[in-house]
């Protein structure tokens, strides 16, 4: 049967909704983007993100290979579908750029990250801080009379669930790296 | 055998390896050293532009039409922001360019120094590539890669930022043969889904070639594909503005320009083919128009040697990765071994519905007598040069759509315009750069008088050189397109789209030590336009037209294809609210 007999190729979207998802739903993905560690590649790769109106939920960097001078991005976003395809392509079409893998689509990954956490309170407050961090296999990294300093790595997820957790208990500040993340089992990037 | 030398000097001796001759620039402080190594040799012609933009859309013209890419050297500073926006013409067009910039000293970067901007930071988003040499050792291998990101895969800008210091130190030189660069797009088209794509060839009974950019930059070699594959399928072909002359205007499947003011052939078919074959176009919306009523009922097959232009505005069907030239030939062999099918008998049922549209004479304008219509200027222009060995390039408004319409191309690298961006003042620097390239060929630069006063200094430059451009410019006193658009959108409030106080053109060209010609009367005008091509040097050639002219036909923002605007409509209320806030 003739293909020709199947309608397809249309689009639902408008010129006024480009960017618009109405019709699509939002998802977020782990993109790992191995660059070359030259000067500005990182402003590269953000300026693509601010220049097209994409999103970053979270964005480490650091160089994991010295002798190939290689940097591995580690990009949390979040899109339509098509979004995301335009992203990877995009990302792709930067010079300095060796691969982009979407560790969401190509098969299951691990996705850790580190967080600080400064928790001031006395007493009841001060212990029950303490007994919850030890739910958490957080580490006490630095403690004074009434402060505790408590290291978290895990999941994004856990990590906002642990600070839901604290802030009744006296959170007072909180840092993140954002997300570190490697596909699961033997396969590897490059 | 390792050669030291200085970084000025290198910079040099890397452009005489990368073969190139010719350069567009302007000296300044920080590019000094450069410009004293260009002084004591033979090999690179240097033409001295007015003005860092001229530079680098003279460049431009340069380079689209020999497809060799264009080199511009300028200082840092005032230098490089003035070329930013001839970069970012060049990226949305894809023409390969390498930009040189002068930069303070390394010891100074980051200090406020005099004549210091962060060139990087601010050429980032509008180059392909950028790169600060802070060493001399890395000068060499850096400007050779230069070239190669410029001229592979999808053609475009880049930009080399070289502090003074490193211009005066020694380094060791190496030959583009010693560089070697990971960038390596694919340039061959996957053959399952070429091959899926002459399937739909074969069954398709409203086919359509939907042709771009693509096809020029991809050299001569594409276009010729391209008109075999046109011969022997039969099948009707249209183009974008930037396409223009890969498939020749005379050729009999030529539909015209398709898009905002393509044909309304050309846009018809679009709208109702079933099966669409974009080679080396983007699907940008000047062509689209509304997406939601984008040629609902086709399948589309997109060839784009850039992966990002899959899928970003129109979800098509069989996306082909690669190079146009390549992507033909395998094209080409696979259908033809497979014994040449198409629909004959629906091809001819949709050749004489594209007959029928055709009968609409889309481009008929009412004539006048009196007063020189801007339709019938270029008519006669084209009929009056067409057998000229000749090169066009435009400005950016009413006159370059006309131009696009009216004037016919048949070869390649003869139409020079700015498409993506939109660049008024492109046209006479770009014209200056075709004239360079071709110095025995009639260059013509079609041009509104709006647009060709943002870059008329490069008047200096053409004489400078004794480069014979002619600039026709189409004067309504008006900003044509503007005001076309105020007219429809804004209830025919002009604001500010008219131009007071213009120059007299004659006595601006005589100020120069040019050539000036007025024309007011349609019966004068042959007789002028002969003038012009006589003589041999810069005109300006001043061509009084109707002030009112509306530029047809038009698609409406946030209309479809099928929703076009001919010569003789009403244009109330043509935009809708939705409509309006597009541009």
């Amino acid at each position: 049967m003739s293909a020709l007999k199947i309608k397809k190729g249309t689009t639902s979207k408008s010129a006024y909704n480009l960017r618009s998802n109405y019709d699509d739903l939002i998802e977020r993905h782990t993109l790992a983007v191995l660059v070359a560690n030259e000067p500005g590649v990182l402003a590269r790769v953000i300026g693509l993100f601010s220049g097209r109106g994409y999103n970053i939920e979270s964005l480490t960097v650091a160089e994991v290979e010295q002798d190939g001078h290689t940097s591995r991005i580690t990009i949390v976003t979040t899109g339509t579908p098509q979004v995301i395809e335009q992203i990877k392509a995009q990302l792709g079409r930067i010079v300095p750029v060796y691969e982009v893998h979407d560790l969401t689509v190509e098969g299951p990954s691990v996705e850790r990250e580190l967080s600080l956490f400064k928790v001031s309170g006395t007493g009841e407050k001060r212990v029950e801080a303490l007994r919850l961090a030890d739910v958490f296999r957080a580490n006490v990294v630095d403690s004074t009379l009434t402060n505790f300093t408590f290291e978290v790595v895990g999941s994004p997820e856990k990590i906002d669930a642990f600070a839901e957790l604290m802030r009744p208990l006296g959170l007072s500040e909180m840092a993140r790296t954002g997300v570190a993340a490697l596909s699961r089992g033997y396969l590897k990037i490059k | 055998m390792a050669q030291i030398m200085s970084g000025a000097k290198m910079v040099v001796q890397a452009l005489i390896d990368q073969g190139v001759d010719t350069v567009f620039g302007y000296p300044g402080g920080a590019v000094l050293p450069i410009y004293d190594e260009i002084f004591q040799q033979n090999s690179i012609k240097h033409f001295l532009v007015r003005h860092e933009q001229g530079a680098v859309h003279a460049a431009e013209g340069y380079a689209r039409s020999t497809g060799k890419p264009g080199v511009v050297l300028v200082t840092s500073g005032p230098g490089a922001t003035n070329a930013v926006t001839g970069l970012t013409d060049a990226l949305m067009d894809s023409v390969p360019i390498i930009v040189m910039t002068g930069q303070v000293p390394t010891f100074m970067i980051g200090s406020d120094a005099f004549q210091e901007a962060d060139t990087i930071g601010i050429t980032r988003p509008c180059t392909k590539h950028n790169w600060l040499v802070k060493d001399t050792e890395e000068l060499a291998e850096t400007l050779h890669t230069a070239f190669h990101v410029a001229k592979t895969g999808r053609p475009g800008p880049v930009l080399v930022d070289i502090p003074k210091d490193v211009q005066f130190a020694d380094g060791t030189y190496k030959g583009p043969s010693k560089v070697k660069s990971h960038y390596q797009p694919k340039v061959k088209g996957d053959l399952k889904a070429i091959t899926e794509l002459v399937e739909a060839m074969e069954n398709a009974k409203k086919p359509i070639f939907y042709t771009g950019g693509g096809v020029i930059n991809s050299g001569p070699a594409a276009s010729q594909l391209l008109r075999e594959l046109v011969a022997g399928t039969n099948f009707p072909i249209t183009s974008t503005l930037m396409g223009l002359g890969s498939y020749p205007a005379k050729g009999e499947n030529w539909l015209g320009m398709l898009g905002m003011h393509g044909l309304y052939e050309a846009n018809m078919a679009m709208h109702d083919c079933d099966l669409m074959i974009n080679i080396g176009a983007r699907f940008d919306d000047r062509i689209t128009g509304r997406l939601d009523a984008f040629s609902p009922g086709s399948i589309k097959a997109h060839v784009d040697i850039d992966p990002s232009s899959i899928n970003k505005v129109i979800r098509v069907d069989i996306p082909i990765v690669g190079d146009v030239g390549h992507v033909l030939e395998d094209l080409l062999n696979v259908w033809k071994s497979r014994g040449r099918k198409t629909q004959n008998k629906d091809l001819k049922a949709w050749w004489g519905q594209i007959d029928i549209w055709r009968k609409v004479r889309c481009l008929d304008y009412k004539a006048d007598t009196k007063t020189i219509k801007p339709q019938y200027a270029l008519e006669r222009l084209e009929a009056l040069t067409k057998d000229h060995d000749r090169f066009i390039t435009t400005e950016v408004g009413q006159h370059q759509m006309w131009a696009a319409q009216y004037l016919g191309f048949n070869d390649p690298n003869r139409w020079m315009t700015s498409g993506g961006l939109g660049t008024m003042g492109y046209g006479f620097p770009a014209s200056i750069g075709v004239q360079v390239a071709h110095p025995d060929s009639l260059v013509i630069n079609v041009a509104g008088e709006a647009s060709w006063l943002m870059n008329m200094q490069e008047m200096g430059t053409a004489m400078q050189y004794g480069l014979p451009v002619k600039q026709f410019i189409l004067n309504n006193e008006r900003l044509g397109m503007v005001r076309q658009w105020q007219e429809l959108l804004h209830g025919e409030r002009y604001s500010q789209s008219w131009s007071e106080s213009l120059p007299d053109f004659v006595k601006l060209a005589e100020a120069f030590g040019a050539k000036g010609i007025l024309c007011s009367d349609p019966e004068d005008l042959d007789d002028a336009i002969i003038e012009m091509l006589k003589h041999n040097g810069p005109v300006i050639f001043d061509c009084a037209v109707e002030k009112h002219e509306n530029c047809f036909p038009m698609i409406p923002s946030g209309k479809a294809h099928n929703e076009m605007l001919l010569g003789d409509a009403s244009t109330d209320g043509a935009i809708d609210a939705a409509g309006s806030v597009l541009v």
